[in-house]
């Protein structure tokens, strides 16, 4: 292939009519039920004569509403369909694909910017109006407000061109009623049913919308690194070329490696492995080196609890880290590159597999890529599941053969690395960054985020927020937006009491900091620290204490258990948060922790163990009421911690419902209606249970 | 060499670029503590001790190394990092056993001296310890993983240094430990018991396996007659251990001590080297002058070696002399031939050596050819380290001792023999008495100093007789590769061999590096107490081993000739193949 021929590709295929239908394929739609999803599409679509293509893609972020399918349909505006089973299946094709007819209840729509993205023309196909009653409390009365919009259609004859379709999901939240137009992509909340009834009116007969009724400037994701994840099928070249893939490609090999690096700079990207290092200087250090071989490793050993981000790149657009690491070995002149992933994730290792064999063989790899002379070639190495091994020095050992354990910088990989030679390694996001930094200029990266944070960053979202899933927000949203207009707020009611963020390294940041917006420097002057983008919200029921000891255990089992402060420390003081926890307190413990972690956080080799108390540190200083109630007054206020909660039915608020007997599942709840129940405290396992059902507020947690 | 100048403590450094901080430091009298640093060895930068502060950026570095740049500024004693060194400390403390006083490094242990230079008083944090048993599966060295606090010097030795391979990491984060891999003793593992990883360890994790009680029981056994060799080398180094400067030549006071602890005879080793040099000598001419074998023909004087070329190069076998070690001559001689003069029973004659080395623990078993002489040739083998404890444990007070001499028969050596403890030297004595048995007279200039000293290869060619004889001395088993593979190359071509005749040493520095050394060894000590060795053989009258009166005499009376019936049956053995790993 030559790069002449992509624009071809690209021109056959805004050329090519007919309908098709996507399903995210990634782990996660597939552990939601994809597969079965897209074997019913197949098939049926064979046994009606559906004349529609099937296709897969990669991952849209929306987790909670997988297995997602997207219809496009010539003459319809394209839709997606969240929570899609085996029945839903048939009614896309049998109402939707055949009949031109909406599914009420399953669309969803993300808000989303896409920057340097054409908006397609959208004239003269049908109307949809998808709307949500987004109030937490159900309280607008959308059914007659849906009433009313058909009836008034009907009356002004749109009826048939113009559908009103309940959605499931639309990205907007806590608005009252919101209404998405398809497909000009317009939102409108934030006033009352009968505004918008008048809104929709003077829309359907002046063609505009009042300004006032738009919903501005709302908080939405923006999307780089995700650009093609859940759009693309990963497993197809031609697919990632459409979309305007190795136009980056293409523009670094025709100019000088410097001019690629200058461009890195203005784009001021840092390191969104953790460690935010700016990558230009990365890249600088290594291009300077004199050697005869030098190489780049795509850091895909992505390994924080909770955290996934990278393996959605890896198995939703695995090019763009193709042409990533190719613009990036072109900067430092590397011939050779690798990518090091875990072995726990098999689809993103077959895709990425697929894609440099894909690439090579369209000569997007290997030697004389594109006549530009420029030869590189690459390579899959597994990481066999230690989380030490994303520390650079550790995974080059790990790549060596040899156990992956850390050693002193310096030497910077960039001066020896694998191999001893020049070596520069990047983490997955960072590289899919470098596609459309070249692209489209390292100025338009920097345009967006803060001063000293561009461009955006993807979280993935979990915990107790009603939309667990990926997020790519712009730098400098505060995290207040990221999980309440951008993950819908918190699920089941729950009330925020704290976001963690930055994975086993990071910390946790009180409810009362969240309107501090998102950069590295921000979340590291909170004790936190950006990481590699895990996000977990929590409520009222976690326990602060509990919770740092989950991170610490982690990093304990983590260890490599070379430096002594890291193995030793964190073993020490993981004995403690479990003596705390089990209320066994011990007076001198608050200043063990303390020495343990300066000791840790200082005297530490690399950065798993300078990092692992900061869950602690941030705990005791966020949360020293928590740790005081466990420490002092031997209770746990969330009930996480067994030994310390007990549980008491209070005489005067039973109104002997017997609920609470019910649900004990160890019968450690006795007597009856006349004399009132009691709990049997040696039976009691602490469970919650009744505290939960209970409807009165009768039970006691202390 | 580019300079850079910083300020350590606010006194300004001026030093050569890429010097650590740690070293750095010591120009303006600052010493930074360490505890997993030993300047043989790269750093692994495990233990966390020597960190210290770039003033004003908050960042804490490894002294031990990262190199001090131009316009830093670093303080290595502020209030915070003693307070962080003083956790770290007490941290590895609450990891490691507390039984200092049972425990063979008790006085010499580099953590114990650090805990002391702390003041550390109280255990502010509760003991875990891994509960893991010892090995001493080897009889030679043993591995208590309670008492390791995993520096990873032992590794780095065995792997890089040694390129043996035996002791690994396992497991990971707490419970991670030093061992063989694959949950296999020692014995079992590709180790060749030289034991560079005790005189490496900080601690008590691997010392020498303790043979001191078996020898005073021989001692305190009247039924017994307990005689005792030194190795060359020993007599270089036993002074450490009483506070003497490395280097001094302690042969008089060591015999002295030895008699006074109870031995009835006391023998040089080095004796047993001027044998071993008649017996490999005329193997390397008969071998030269295409008499018999292949060249190049290779020393085994170091059991280690043997057990590494059992192991990792068997195919070489037999390009080795069969010539038994020094010791091993001594002992046989003792039960034998000393044993007829003296009409001493045999079955009552005790040999314990003392020797610089852990694997002549395990060579005195090794085959049934070690117990030539009808009886296990050697009882037992003492370390450098066991033999001052002794001598310490009889109150002898050892600096204030007269000197004296060896026992007779057995115990005039010359010059040959006791260079034989450093690397190099039994190449140069061997090429001594070749030249001789050759040329039937002696060498003028008999200092071979291409093949002295410390660096991991040397070469050199001499010419007898109009014929170039090209000789490689190696030291350190990683460095043996180099000279073994080039060999084996030309072999399997067919060519000229590189090399006629091939020395080895296990230990770097050879013997007087042994692994049974005092502690604390490093590229100077080891110069040092090769000197004293030198020095020795420059004041010896006779510095041939054929020129040895009592040599002769054993020929004469006893032996017959070199490679004649009754030395092949006595001080010549045979090597077999062995498996790295034992199922």
């Amino acid at each position: 292939m030559k790069f002449e021929d992509l624009k071809k590709i690209r021109e056959k295929a805004s050329s090519e009519k007919g309908a098709w239908v996507k399903v995210g394929m990634s782990t996660c739609g597939i552990a939601a039920g994809a597969e079965k999803v897209y074997d019913r599409i197949v098939s049926l679509a064979a046994d009606r004569g559906t004349d529609i293509k099937v296709k897969k893609t990669g991952c849209l972020g929306m987790c909670y509403a997988e297995p997602l399918v997207e219809v496009h349909k010539p003459g319809l505006p394209d839709v997606l369909y969240g929570w899609v089973n085996e029945e839903t299946s048939g009614r896309i094709l049998s109402d939707h694909v055949e009949r031109d007819w909406f599914l009420n209840g399953h669309a969803v729509s993300l808000n989303i910017k896409r920057p340097h993205e054409k908006t397609v023309s959208v004239e003269g196909i049908k109307k949809v109006f998808l709307i949500r009653d987004t109030s937490s409390d159900n309280s607008s009365k959308l059914r007659d407000f849906h009433h009313h919009l058909v009836s008034s259609l009907k009356e002004k004859g749109f009826d048939g061109r113009i559908q009103i379709v309940r959605a499931r999901d639309l990205g907007v939240y806590n608005k009252g009623i919101v209404v998405k137009i398809l497909p000009d992509n317009i939102v409108m909340a934030g006033a009352s049913s009968d505004d918008i009834e008048k809104a929709i009116n003077s829309y359907l007969e002046k063609g505009r919308l009042p300004e006032e009724m738009i919903l501005k400037n709302h908080p939405s994701q923006t999307r780089i690194v995700l650009r093609n994840s859940g759009r693309i099928d990963p497993g197809s070249i031609e697919d990632y070329i459409v979309q305007g893939g190795f136009t980056g490609l293409e523009k670094a090999l025709s100019g000088k490696p410097r001019e690629i690096i200058d461009e890195m700079k203005k784009s001021a990207l840092r390191g969104r492995g953790g460690g935010g290092y700016p990558a230009w200087l990365k890249w600088t250090a290594a291009a300077k080196e004199e050697s005869s071989e030098k190489y780049i490793i795509c850091n895909g050993d992505e390994g924080d609890p909770g955290a996934y981000m990278d393996r959605s790149v890896m198995e939703g657009d695995p090019y763009s880290l193709v042409e990533g690491m190719t613009i990036a070995a072109r900067a430092i002149g590397a011939s050779h590159g690798f990518f090091y992933i875990r072995a726990e994730y098999p689809i993103a290792i077959d895709r990425v597999k697929n894609a440099i064999k894909r690439a090579d063989e369209e000569g997007f790899l290997g030697k004389n890529i594109m006549g530009s002379g420029f030869d590189f070639d690459l390579e899959v190495r597994l990481g066999a599941g230690a989380f030490v091994c994303g520390e650079e020095t550790a995974l080059i050992a790990s790549m060596h053969g040899k156990r992956g354990m850390p050693v002193p910088k310096p030497p910077y990989p960039s001066h020896s690395g694998l191999w001893g030679k020049p070596t520069v390694i990047n983490n997955v996001e960072s590289l899919a960054n470098v596609p459309f930094i070249m692209q489209h200029g390292g100025d338009a990266f920097s345009s967006m985020g803060t001063d000293r944070s561009k461009g955006t960053k993807v979280f993935s979202l979990t915990g107790k927020v009603a939309n667990s899933g990926l997020v790519e927000i712009e730098m400098g949203l505060t995290l207040r937006q990221v999980v309440f207009d951008i993950g819908g707020g918190m699920g089941f009611g729950a009330k925020i009491k704290a976001v963690q963020t930055g994975g086993p390294s990071g910390g946790v940041i009180p409810e009362n900091f969240l309107d501090t917006s998102i950069s590295f420097d921000s979340l590291k002057s909170l004790g936190s620290i950006m990481g590699s983008g895990g996000m977990i919200v929590m409520d009222e029921s976690d326990c602060m204490v509990d919770i740092a000891k989950f991170y610490l255990q982690f990093c304990v089992d983590e260890s490599c258990g070379k430096c002594a402060p890291c193995r030793i420390g964190g073993y020490q003081m993981l004995q403690i948060l479990n003596r705390i926890t089990s209320g066994n307190s011990e007076p001198g413990d608050k200043r063990k922790l303390q020495a343990i972690s300066l000791a840790m956080g200082k005297a530490s080799l690399c950065g798993l163990g300078q990092t692992a108390p900061n869950s602690v540190i941030s705990m005791m200083h966020y949360f020293a009421d928590e740790y005081k109630e466990h420490t002092e007054e031997g209770f746990c206020r969330a009930g996480k911690c067994k030994s310390l909660v007990s549980y008491r039915i209070v005489q005067d608020k039973c109104k002997r419902c017997g609920l609470c007997v019910k649900h004990c599942p160890v019968n450690a709840i006795s007597g009856d209606r006349e004399k009132g129940y009691f709990i049997d405290f040696k039976k009691c396992v602490k469970c919650g249970k009744c505290f939960d059902v209970c409807k009165f507020g009768a039970i006691l947690k202390k | 060499m580019k300079k850079v100048k910083a300020v350590i403590n606010g006194l300004l450094v001026e030093t050569e670029q890429g010097t650590t901080i740690l070293d750095a430091a010591k120009l303006v009298q600052v010493k930074i503590p360490t505890l997993c640093k030993h300047p043989d060895l790269i750093s692994s930068a495990s233990c966390g001790i020597c960190i210290v502060e770039v003033e004003g950026t908050g960042k804490y570095l490894r002294a031990c190394c990262t190199p001090l740049e131009d316009g830093m500024k670093i303080n290595t004693h502020t209030p915070e990092i003693v307070a962080i060194r003083r956790t770290v400390l007490e941290l590895i403390l609450s990891n490691h056993p507390n039984d200092c006083l049972q425990c063979g490094r008790n006085n010499n242990c580099e953590l114990q001296r650090l805990a002391a230079d702390f003041g550390i008083r109280d255990e502010d944090f509760p003991k875990y310890l891994r509960d893991i048993p010892k090995d001493d599966s080897t009889g030679t060295i043993v591995l208590d993983p309670q008492k390791c606090i995993l520096c990873g010097r032992c590794v780095d030795v065995c792997r890089n240094v040694q390129n043996v391979w035996a002791l690994s990491f396992l497991e990971r984060g707490f419970s991670t430990r030093i061992s063989p891999a694959g949950e296999i003793d020692l014995a079992d593992s590709p180790c060749v018991r030289c034991g560079q990883c005790s005189a490496h360890c900080p601690t008590g994790a691997i010392v020498e396996y303790d043979h001191t009680s078996e020898v005073w029981d021989a001692l305190k056994d009247p039924d017994k007659f307990c005689v005792v060799q030194i190795a060359p080398a020993v007599r270089a180094a036993i002074g450490e251990a009483f506070g003497y400067e490395p280097g001094v030549n302690l042969t008089g006071k060591l015999y002295q001590a030895l008699k006074r602890l109870g031995f009835d005879a006391v023998f040089d080793t080095s004796f047993g080297a001027d044998v071993t040099i008649m017996e490999e000598a005329s193997e390397f001419v008969k071998r030269f002058t295409g008499e018999g074998g292949p060249l190049p023909l290779i020393t085994t004087c170091c059991p280690s070696w043997v057990d590494f070329m059992e192991k990792f190069e068997s195919d070489m076998i037999p390009c080795f002399s069969s010539c038994k070690s020094p010791h091993e001559i001594l002992g046989v001689l003792s039960k034998t031939y000393y044993a007829e003069k003296n009409k001493i029973d045999p079955a009552k004659i005790y040999m314990a050596s003392i020797m610089p080395c852990t694997s002549k623990k395990y060579e005195i078993k090794r085959s049934d050819e070690m117990s030539a002489s009808g009886y296990q040739d050697i009882d037992s083998v003492l370390t450098t380290r066991e033999i001052a404890r002794m001598i310490y444990q009889a109150g002898i007070k050892f600096n204030e001792l007269p000197e004296r001499g060896a026992d007779s028969l057995l115990g005039e050596y010359s010059g040959a023999g006791v260079i034989f403890g450093s690397t190099g030297g039994v190449m140069e004595a061997a090429l001594r008495t070749a030249y001789y048995m050759i040329t039937g007279s002696n060498l003028e200039k008999i200092d071979f100093k291409d093949i002295r000293g410390l660096p991991g290869v040397k070469e050199s060619e001499i010419k007898i007789q109009g014929k170039k004889i090209r000789v490689a001395v190696a030291h350190g088993l990683a460095n043996v590769e180099h000279v073994i593979s080039k060999s084996r190359k030309a072999m399997a071509a067919g060519e000229e061999p590189p090399y006629h005749f091939i020395e080895v040493m296990a230990c770097l520095g050879g013997c007087v590096g042994g692994g049974g050394q005092p502690y604390g060894v490093t590229d100077e000590l080891r110069k040092k107490r090769a000197a004293a060795l030198y020095s020795d053989d420059l004041s010896k009258k006779i510095r041939f081993s054929h020129d040895n009166p009592d040599v002769k005499k054993v020929y004469k009376d006893f032996l017959g000739e070199p490679l004649g019936e009754k030395s092949e049956k006595l001080m010549h053995t045979r090597y077999k193949a062995r498996p790295l790993y034992k199922k």
